[in-house]
This record gives C-alpha cells, sequence and structure tokens, in this order.
C-alpha cells in the first residue's frame, strides 16, 4: 500500500491531530474531585480547543491554496479545492460554534465531563469531512454514521433536563431509521449496478428500471432526514428545542451544510444522468414542500429554538435550490449560501445562547423590550434576522440572489416557478423574522431581560459573526473565488 | 471610482450615517443630519449644472457621468452609475425632502436611532435614482425599503405594529416579483453576453415572448410602491401610522421609486411588451386615480386624507407614463416631483398642527386659521398645489399629462386604434374635480369657520425649525410652477432619446382591449 495517499486527506489528518491533543489534554490535565471545582480545567481545555482548531482552519486554508486533487484509496476519496473549500467552510463554522459554546461549557453541570463535547464533535465533524470526500457508498455510510451517533450523545448533554434526554432518544431513532432506509436504497443500487462506487453507477447506466428510481426515492429520503426537508422534518423542532443550544447551533448549521453538499455530490455523480428524468421532480416537490411547510409551521413558534428550526428547514430548501439547479453557478451559490448561512444562523444562536446562559428565557415574548435593555444584542439579533430573510445590504441578500440566479440558468419555466414560490415564501419568512424584530424594538412594555454584560467569547464570536454578516455580501471577493473554484469540474 | 461625481451620493449619507453614530447628543445629531443634507443639495444643484452644461454642449448620449466598476464577475454584475434628466430631477427632490424632513423632525424621540435608519433609507433611494445596474439598483432599492419598518414601527402613532408589517410585506411582496422579473431579463436579454447594464439590455432587447411574462412581473413589483390599485392598501395604513419625517419622505421619494422604476426598468426595456400590455394597466392606474380620489372624499382623518390623495396622484404618474406619449411622460416626471413636494409639505403640515392639537380627526377641530395662520395658510398653498392651482407645481404636472394623454388618446382614437386611452384620460380628468372637493372640505372644515374647540385656543404658531422646513418645500412647490419649462427641457430628452422612440411605435396594438 502507498502510504503517500494519506498525505492528501490534510484536512482529516489535521483534525484528528487535534482531536488527539484534547484528548490527551483531558486524560493528562488535573482532575479534581468535588464537582465545580473542576471549571479551571474545563476553561483550559475549551481555550485549548478553540486555539487549536483554529490554527486548523487557518492550516485548512493553506491547503485550498496549493493544487489538492486527488483520488486515493482505490478511488473512494476524493479531494478537490471545492472539497477543500466546503470543508474550510465548515471549519468556520464549527470555530465559532466552539467560541460561542465557550461559557456553556464551563457551566457547573458541565464542569464533570470537560472534553467530551470538543471530541465528540470532532468525530462528527470527521465523519462529514468523509461523507464529503466520499466516492464510494462504504465511506459514505462511514462518514454518515459517525456523523450521526455522536450527535445523539451530544444532544443528549444536558443531563438534567428530560427534554434533552427525549430529543436524544428522537433523534437516535430517526437517524438510525433513516440509515436503514438509505441503506436499503444502496442494496437496490447495488443490485442494479454490481458496484457502490459512485462513478461505477454512473458508468452501469441503468436505464429507465422502476427499481432505480425507487432505490433513489430511497436514498433521498435518507439523506433528507439528515437534511430536515419535509416531509422528513418531524424531528427537527423537538431535537433543536431539547438540545443544548451548542448542539443546536452546531445540528442547525455544520451538519446541515455538510450533508447539503454531499446530497449534491451524490445527486450529480451518481444520479446525475437520470436528471430531467426523476430526481428533479423528486426534489421540486421536495423543495416547495420544505420551503414551504417550515416557513407555515414557523409562524406560530414563540419558543426561539424551535422557531430556529422550523426557520432552519425551510433555510435547507433554498439549499436545495442549489442542488436542484446542478451546474456550476448554483453549485458555488448553494456554497456561499451555507457560508453565509453559517454566519447568519450562528449569530442568532449566539444572542440566543448569551441570553439562554444569563436569565435562562428562550421565550419570544420574553425578547420585549430587549433593545433598551441591551441593545447590542438586539442589534446582532435584528442583523442575523435581517441576513437571514434577506434584506440587503447584508449578506443573506446577495446569497439567496445568486442562489435563485444560479437555479434560473436552466431556464426551464418549470425553474421559474419554483423560483417564484421561494420568492413569495421568503415574504412569509420575513414576516416571521420580523416578528423577532418586532419583540425587540417595537413591542411596548418593561423589558424582561435586565442589562447584563454577556462573557468575553460570547462577545466575540457575536463580532465575527456580524461582521461576516455585513462584509460577506459586499465584499465580492468571497463569492468570486468560490466561482472560481467550482467553475473547475465538480470531481 | 471616486473622481465621479455620482458615487458621493451614496458615499455622503454613508458618511451622514458615520458621523450619526458618533454623535453624543441631539444637537450634534441636527447639525450632522442639516449639513449633510445641505451638502447633498449642494451636490445635486452641481450635478444639475453640470448635466445642463454638458447638454448644451452637444452630448447626447442618454445617461451622463456613466461610470461602472465590476463587483461580482462571473455574474457580469457591476456597479454602474449614470444619470439623465430624469434621474437628476429626482436626486434634487431627494435631497430638498431630506433636508426639509430633517428639520421636521427637530424634536423626535431618540433621535440618533431615528436619524440612521432615515439616513439608511435615503441612502437606498439615493444608490437607486442613479444606478444603471439592475442588480445594485434593485439592492439599493431594497435597501430603501427595510427601514421603513422599524420607522413606523417604533416613531409612528396609531396601529404602528399593524401597519408597518403590512407595508413591509406587501413592498417586499412587491420587490418579490420584481427580482424575478430582474433575473428574467438578465437571462432573456439578445446578445452574446447576459447583462445586467440597463443601457445594453436596451441596445440588445429582451426576447419579445419573455418580454410579456417579465413586464407584468417588473411592472407590478414597481407599481406596489407605486400605489397602483390594488396594490395601493399598505399606502394608507402605512402613512397614516408613520411618523412625520416618515411620511414625508415615504410619500415624497419613496413613492417615486415606483414610478421611476415602472419606466426606467418595465417600459425602457420592454418597449414591445409595453405596448401590448398597457391597457391592463392603464385601467387599474385609472381605476386608481379615480378611486383615490373618490375615497380621500370621505376620509376624516387627516393623513388618510391624504394617504388616499397619493394614491390618486401616483396613480396618475403610473398612468402618464403608461400612455406612451412624450408629453404625458415628461409630466409624469412633473408629476412626481410635484406629488413629491407637495405631499412632504401636507404631511409636515399634517404632523405639525397634530404635533399640536393631538388630533388628526377634521371633525374635531375647526378654525385653525385663526390660531395658527401660518401653518394654516402653508396648508391652503398645499391644497391649491394639490388641486392644480395655476402658478404651482400641480398644474403645470396635470395639465401636461393631460394635454398628452388627450393627444395620444385621440390620435389612437382616429386612427381606429380603439378609444381606451381616450376614454381612460377622460375619466382621469375627472379626478380634478373630485381633487378641489376634498381639498377645499379639509381647508373649510379645519382652517375657516369658528374655533371648534377652545382648548386649541392656548397653541401657538409654527417655530423656526418649522418654518424652515415648510418654506423650503413651498419654495419648490412655486419653483416649478413659475419656471415649468427649465424643469420639462430638462426631463425630456430622456423621452425624446431614441429608446423611447421605440416605446413609442405603433399605437394599433390596442385595437382588440375593448
Amino acid at each position: 500500500m502507498d502510504y503517500s495517499q494519506f498525505l492528501a486527506m490534510k484536512q482529516e489528518i489535521g483534525l484528528l491531530v487535534v482531536f488527539l491533543l484534547v484528548f490527551l489534554y483531558d486524560l493528562f490535565a488535573p482532575r479534581y474531585a468535588v464537582a465545580g471545582t473542576d471549571k479551571k480545567a474545563v476553561k483550559g481545555i475549551s481555550t485549548l480547543a478553540v486555539v487549536l482548531f483554529a490554527i486548523f482552519t487557518a492550516y485548512g486554508f493553506c491547503c485550498s491554496v496549493t493544487d489538492s486533487h486527488a483520488l486515493i484509496f482505490g478511488k473512494m476519496y476524493a479531494t478537490t479545492p471545492v472539497v477543500v473549500a466546503i470543508k474550510n467552510i465548515l471549519n468556520i463554522g464549527v470555530l465559532i460554534v466552539l467560541i460561542q459554546s465557550m461559557t456553556w461549557n464551563a457551566s457547573e453541570a458541565q464542569s464533570t465531563r470537560r472534553a467530551e463535547f470538543y471530541e465528540l464533535l470532532f468525530i462528527t465533524l470527521f465523519g462529514m469531512y468523509l461523507m464529503i470526500s466520499a466516492r464510494h457508498f462504504l465511506l459514505f455510510v462511514i462518514g454518515l454514521e459517525s456523523a450521526s451517533l455522536p450527535l445523539a450523545a451530544m444532544v443528549a448533554f444536558d443531563k438534567n433536563k428530560y427534554e434533552s434526554h427525549e430529543a436524544a432518544i428522537k433523534y437516535i431513532l430517526t437517524a438510525v431509521f433513516s440509515s436503514a432506509i438509505f441503506m436499503l436504497g444502496l442494496s437496490f443500487v447495488y443490485g442494479l449496478a454490481g458496484t457502490l462506487y459512485f462513478d461505477g453507477i454512473a458508468a452501469a447506466a441503468v436505464q429507465d428500471s422502476g427499481l432505480l428510481i425507487v432505490s433513489m426515492a430511497f436514498v433521498m429520503a435518507g439523506i433528507g432526514f439528515k437534511l430536515s426537508l419535509v416531509p422528513f422534518h418531524l424531528w427537527t423542532a423537538d431535537v433543536y428545542q431539547g438540545a443544548p443550544t451548542s448542539v443546536t447551533s452546531y445540528l442547525s448549521v455544520i451538519s446541515k451544510g455538510a450533508t447539503a453538499f454531499a446530497f449534491m455530490v451524490i445527486m450529480v455523480q451518481v444520479f446525475g444522468q437520470f436528471y430531467s428524468a426523476a430526481w428533479e421532480w423528486m426534489l421540486y416537490a421536495l423543495i416547495i414542500a420544505t420551503i414551504t411547510v417550515g416557513n407555515l409551521f414557523a409562524i406560530r413558534q414563540r419558543n426561539m429554538k424551535r422557531f430556529l428550526a422550523f426557520s432552519s428547514v425551510s433555510q435547507a430548501g433554498y439549499i436545495m435550490l442549489g442542488v436542484i439547479g446542478a451546474n456550476e453557478m448554483s453549485l458555488a451559490a448553494m456554497m456561499f449560501y451555507i457560508l453565509v448561512y453559517i454566519f447568519s444562523n450562528l449569530a442568532a444562536f449566539g444572542v440566543i445562547q448569551a441570553i439562554e446562559n444569563k436569565t435562562g428565557i428562550l421565550s419570544m415574548d420574553s425578547y420585549r423590550g430587549l433593545s433598551k435593555s441591551n441593545p447590542r444584542l438586539a442589534f446582532a439579533m435584528m442583523l442575523a434576522m435581517f441576513s437571514l430573510a434577506g434584506i440587503p445590504p447584508f449578506a443573506g441578500f446577495f446569497s439567496k440572489f445568486f442562489i435563485f440566479t444560479g437555479a434560473l440558468n436552466h431556464g426551464t419555466t418549470a425553474m421559474y416557478v419554483l423560483v417564484l414560490i421561494a420568492l413569495i415564501n421568503t415574504i412569509i419568512s420575513l414576516y416571521y423574522y420580523l416578528l423577532v424584530v418586532k419583540a425587540m424594538y417595537i413591542t411596548p412594555g418593561e423589558p424582561e431581560i435586565a442589562n447584563f454584560k454577556s462573557s468575553c467569547s460570547e462577545r466575540l464570536a457575536l463580532v465575527i459573526t456580524v461582521g461576516g454578516i455585513i462584509l460577506l455580501g459586499i465584499v465580492s471577493v468571497v463569492y468570486n473565488s468560490i466561482l472560481t473554484l467550482t467553475s473547475a469540474p465538480l470531481a | 471610482m471616486f473622481s465621479n461625481i455620482l458615487i458621493y451620493f451614496v458615499i455622503v449619507p454613508i458618511l451622514m450615517l458615520g458621523g450619526l453614530a458618533l454623535c453624543r447628543n441631539i444637537k450634534q445629531i441636527r447639525a450632522v443630519a442639516v449639513a449633510g443634507s445641505l451638502v447633498l443639495i449642494g451636490l445635486s444643484t452641481y450635478l444639475l449644472v453640470e448635466y445642463l452644461g454638458l447638454r448644451a454642449a452637444g452630448e447626447t448620449a442618454p445617461m451622463l457621468f456613466t461610470g461602472s466598476w465590476t463587483w461580482f464577475e462571473a455574474l457580469n454584475i457591476h456597479l454602474a452609475v449614470g444619470v439623465d434628466g430624469v434621474s437628476i430631477a429626482m436626486l434634487i427632490l431627494t435631497s430638498v425632502i431630506i433636508f426639509a424632513g430633517s428639520f421636521a423632525s427637530w424634536k423626535i424621540d431618540n433621535p440618533k436611532a431615528f436619524f440612521l435608519w432615515l439616513i439608511l433609507l435615503s441612502t437606498g433611494v439615493y444608490g437607486f435614482f442613479i444606478s444603471i445596474d439592475l442588480f445594485t439598483m434593485f439592492m439599493f432599492y431594497e435597501v430603501a425599503l427595510i427601514p421603513m419598518y422599524l420607522l413606523i414601527g417604533v416613531w409612528g402613532t396609531g396601529r404602528k405594529e399593524y401597519s408597518a408589517m403590512k407595508l413591509t410585506l406587501m413592498l417586499m411582496g412587491g420587490s418579490a416579483f420584481l427580482m424575478l422579473g430582474l433575473i428574467g431579463i438578465y437571462y432573456n436579454t439578445n446578445g452574446a453576453e447576459h447583462t445586467w447594464n440597463l443601457l445594453e439590455i436596451v441596445k440588445n432587447g429582451v426576447d419579445k415572448d419573455w418580454q410579456m411574462l417579465l413586464f407584468p412581473m417588473t411592472f407590478v413589483g414597481f407599481g406596489v410602491l407605486g400605489a397602483m390599485f390594488p396594490f395601493h392598501t399598505w399606502s394608507p395604513d402605512g402613512h397614516a401610522c408613520a411618523p412625520t419625517a416618515v411620511s414625508m419622505l415615504h410619500a415624497g421619494v419613496l413613492m417615486k421609486l415606483g414610478g421611476y422604476g415602472c419606466f426606467r426598468v418595465s417600459m425602457y426595456l420592454m418597449p414591445d411588451a409595453a405596448n401590448e400590455l398597457a391597457w391592463i394597466f392603464l385601467i387599474l392606474t385609472g381605476i386608481s386615480v379615480v378611486y383615490g380620489a373618490f375615497s380621500a372624499c370621505v376620509q376624516t382623518d387627516l393623513k388618510y386624507i391624504n394617504a388616499y390623495s397619493s394614491v390618486s396622484h401616483c396613480g396618475l404618474v403610473l398612468f402618464a407614463i403608461l400612455m406612451i406619449n412624450t408629453t404625458a411622460m415628461t409630466g409624469a416626471v412633473m408629476q412626481m416631483l410635484s406629488h413629491g413636494l407637495m405631499t412632504a409639505l401636507f404631511f409636515a403640515l399634517i404632523g405639525m398642527i397634530y404635533g399640536r392639537t393631538h388630533t388628526r380627526d377634521i371633525r374635531e377641530m375647526g378654525g385653525l386659521m385663526k390660531i395658527m395662520p401660518y401653518l394654516a395658510v402653508c396648508y391652503v398653498i398645499a391644497g391649491f398645489a394639490s388641486l392644480g392651482l395655476p402658478g404651482l407645481s400641480g398644474f403645470v404636472a396635470e395639465m401636461t399629462i393631460f394635454v398628452g394623454s388627450f393627444q395620444q388618446g385621440m390620435g389612437e382614437y382616429l386612427a381606429g386604434g380603439g378609444a381606451l386611452r381616450l376614454v381612460f384620460t377622460i375619466v382621469a380628468c375627472c379626478s380634478i374635480v373630485i381633487t378641489a372637493v376634498y381639498i377645499l372640505r379639509v381647508v373649510g372644515k379645519l382652517l375657516l369657520g369658528p374655533v371648534y374647540d377652545k382648548h386649541h385656543l392656548s397653541l401657538t404658531d409654527a417655530t423656526w425649525w418649522e418654518r424652515v422646513a415648510t418654506v423650503t418645500l413651498i419654495i419648490s412647490v412655486a419653483a416649478i410652477g413659475c419656471f415649468p419649462n427649465f424643469f420639462e427641457g430638462l426631463i425630456r430628452d430622456t423621452f425624446s432619446t431614441d429608446t423611447f422612440e421605440a416605446v413609442k411605435m405603433s399605437v394599433a396594438n390596442i385595437t382588440n382591449a375593448f
């Protein structure tokens, strides 16, 4: 075996190094017997994890500069500049999540298991890397499972909260169930094509087989669960609400972004030739259902985490517009959308988390008068809402505009109808995003949340996300460079 | 980039935003707002002089002061700017109204945030008027819309939460159609390369079949902001609940974005569809004109009266644009100017009266002429401008519109092209009479007659800053009324260029409309 192959997996190996260092520190750092006094060590681990990951993220960007085309391990694993770029985008998101989670991780409840959050998170991220890079379904499934199962443990992290356990059970059941469906689909595919290589399945060219369409539906359903596309979204709200907020934000942006990209790879590479025949229409229906249902359900939510859960369901629908576009422009738009979505959603979660850590409040009605008591938090939240709703000059506008432009590149009437439906839905979404702004800025009455000083890490994360929201769109370099990468063919 | 004068119309407001963010007290805020708006007035005057100079020197390009800087290269998105007479007129209008608006909101609560949003709004407006790239145009358009939500929601009165939400959702709903329409134009322009640039799209032309789809989409998208029937319902509620300066800016400038967009994007880029489909929108705008005027007759809230009158007047703008006749279209722009100034004056006065009497119901007021003669006289002037008294701006605008429309309608009828335009011109003409009814009704009830409420006797007349705001607007209204030739000359160029000759092609196309 040619061991130099490992050198192509720069990011995976880098992530493993980070994981191991955190793990070793956790093993050997002094442990205090009395609960609650372990805080110092926890802080040490948090800082270590964040710093290491920051270095790793920077390292990832260095990777993308060098030419990184490789197809290794018997063509199971591929890496290209685009793949490196999407991993970098996810890394940025993870870094922000890590910074945001520091305060929560230093809390009383967390202090008994200091590094578990980071370890589990790195494993899931590793799984997502494999999903993105996989060019064989075996590797893909390994990635999918290692991205799903540790997440269930993370969802259950709030051991004193009943909802957290409930959420974990729901999550693990749906995850396992969807994997089962996914693999059933795969077994059909294997039976038809005799191989599980992506290009092998495509090359087998099983034309007009009803069974292939069924198996494709199974595969889509399996991934649809991960992406929480309607009608596979039913777990989303409960899990998002029950999970600790750091985990929720990780689940809603990183997990979703990685899966969306992997989904696009599968759809284009494996089922590409059935494009107009079948999966476009399946996805078409899924997108309409996802955007519409997600939006309509979000309107009535009063709990901020449930609210963002449904908002993220509908956002997943918009991300899927990039998949259905299936050209380099919409691929770039999708990656840009994921990047912007990471920043916008994490800004919202950052505010929610800061408030939750301080007061435990999660209800939208209690945000009343936040603009008076905590103007900066309210401002950050407002920008996040505007960006999610796609209001210029914030980044969300650009990402929405580009994803629509990418989808319309097809030029078919059906696509115009789809984009029109999506656009009408942005108005519905604007309504509920404005409800949050209204609660913070307009609703009269004394503020329920007193003025407080959020911790350093929370503020840092908010500054990063708000800066991203303002700059990502206006500074065209980001989108242009992504588009330059994707203009090379998807390998 | 910075050698182009137009870019400063965006830079100055952004600098103002920065300045406002640093302000510590209300005096500094006022200073920044007034100084900034003076700079903007100066800038637009300078631009006007330069423009006229260039035109006098024989410059015939459709847009002057053009500049284009690449933004998103792969999508061919540029920050492209350029102006013609119409845009310059709009820039001057915006500057004047922002100046007056700053004085009208001299005593607003929480001034820092208020002015920040107000200036952000005006950044969007300026950006929209100077852009000739559809993408940046649309971006600035939306930038101008969203501050409205907070301005009305936070500083408004009455059912402000409802109105703010309704206004925002309806306008953004319009812009959703608009976005699709614009991307459609981008993809369906003839020529080798997709482009967002207005001038290039005009040169290459939009695919004929697609025009039929994209024209209504963009026209409705902008028409919502132009308060076209049946998409006007945000306007009365929104205006009634908005604070004074916001009403001024919204009715005075923001609604003009709709009219301007309708002709600059919908008509300018898609003349074929405009010819074919104009009849649909002629009917709708005709209804706007008359319906708005009638509704104003039965309202008792001053702001509602004025809001419905805006629906009527802005309907007239779109109506005139759809006439596809040089005179009528020139009149449309005159009407935009005239309506902008006069409605701003109205809303400023209503705000000042409301600030004193704490009611806007005309049944609870009377004889204000005795109590606050200055404001009352100003109100009468605004009213006269609105009902079209010669010497003031309304007359010039409406006269031009109706002459042009009648020309077009009669010509069409005689050429056997159907009587639609003629009939609707006559219908729309009726609105002049109805306007007189509601204006004189308000003047009679509100200003003349005995004092209704004895408590009102202790009220004071206008303060100096209120006088500055009103005088500025009155001078502008009178200037248009007295020197119509000047403004008409400025505007007419646009509609006499080759591009619009294409628009004014045939009259026979709507034969089967009736």
